[in-house]
């Protein structure tokens, strides 16, 4: 249980420097990266606790597309090497106070909620998906998500789906002067526009115009 | 203090939480790290999510944390591409030059 402890608080500490440094570091860069620790160090977290699945699908979905997605953009926009300016920027707006103010009032009444808080007696009675301790998580996990949550699994994919078309015609665009494919005209196209039959006179050969 | 119960999860919950929401607010740099304080939000949410189902012994939050995953990667890739397009139009994604958005 030391062990356990000692363990938590390693990650958590990573975890909370790591998306501190996310807001504060002055490199876009940087900030994808602390992203990428931040998620490493909660899903070590999660295996910890025992949602191993939970925790190897945030490492493939968040460390191996999002970030990569993110520093793809980071680095496509040319934008890495702007500086950050929320300190200095903020002679005449009042942004900053007012900010930090709604944060901390939000984390505090967060604070009071988890310390004051307790279960109902007979919370645990109440759950039909308790877990079975002689199988693995990835085994319960897939026997109630194929079965009682089918049609949220299925309308999840198709917000994937959407995701994917809605990126695909965002960032679509026409260029001028690129000769591209086009695929109406080239299976329109018919024999007696394309193919002629000319009469080859001896000696002379015969000239096409194209 | 070496028993880690739920409070201690629930707590960093939190504290990652009011990181994300302090970085939305205090943000002047560009538009990709707001989305990666929503992505900081999320993953509070998971959190809470996930010590849950594992404390009270339910596999719903589980479930649920899935489901946050789906739509939080779909939420990047569309934010993504609606910054790649404005910064093709604009020219920059800073957050105190984007002024010209009209309803």
């Amino acid at each position: 249980m030391l062990a356990h402890a000692i363990f938590f608080y390693f990650f958590s500490f990573i975890a909370i420097i790591s998306a501190i440094m996310v807001t504060v570091s002055k490199n876009t860069v940087h900030s994808v990266f602390f992203l990428i620790l931040d998620f490493i160090s909660i899903s070590c977290l999660f295996i910890m606790i025992g949602a191993e699945f939970l925790g190897m699908i945030m490492l493939i979905v968040y460390v191996g597309a999002v970030a990569v997605l993110f520093l793809f953009v980071v680095m496509m926009l040319n934008v890495a090497q702007q500086k950050n300016q929320w300190f200095k920027s903020s002679e005449t707006s009042t942004h900053i106070p007012v900010g930090l103010i709604v944060s901390l009032i939000i984390f505090f009444e967060l604070i009071i909620v988890i310390g004051g808080w307790k279960y109902k007696p007979d919370i645990i009675e109440n759950f039909s998906d308790s877990l079975i301790s002689n199988s693995t998580n990835t085994h319960t996990i897939g026997s109630v998500l194929y079965t009682e949550y089918i049609h949220l699994f299925q309308i999840s994919g198709m917000i994937l789906l959407v995701a994917m078309i809605g990126a695909i015609v965002l960032t679509f665009r026409k260029r001028e002067g690129v000769k591209r494919q086009n695929y109406f005209s080239q299976i329109s196209r018919e024999k007696n526009q394309s193919v002629e039959l000319v009469e080859v006179k001896s000696n002379e050969g015969v000239k096409i115009d194209v | 203090m070496f028993e880690v119960s739920l409070g201690h999860y629930l707590t960093l919950g939190a504290i990652i939480f009011t990181i994300g929401v302090i970085g939305i607010f205090l943000n002047r740099k560009n538009v990709i790290v707001i989305l990666m304080s929503i992505e900081l939000i999320l993953l509070a949410v998971n959190i809470n999510l996930v010590s849950f189902s594992i404390f009270l012994q339910d596999l719903s939050g589980q479930i649920f944390t899935l489901f946050i995953l789906t739509v939080a990667a779909a939420e990047a890739a569309i934010g993504l591409a609606i910054i790649v397009v404005y910064y093709r139009n604009a020219g920059t994604i800073r957050v105190e030059e984007i002024e010209n958005l009209k309803g």
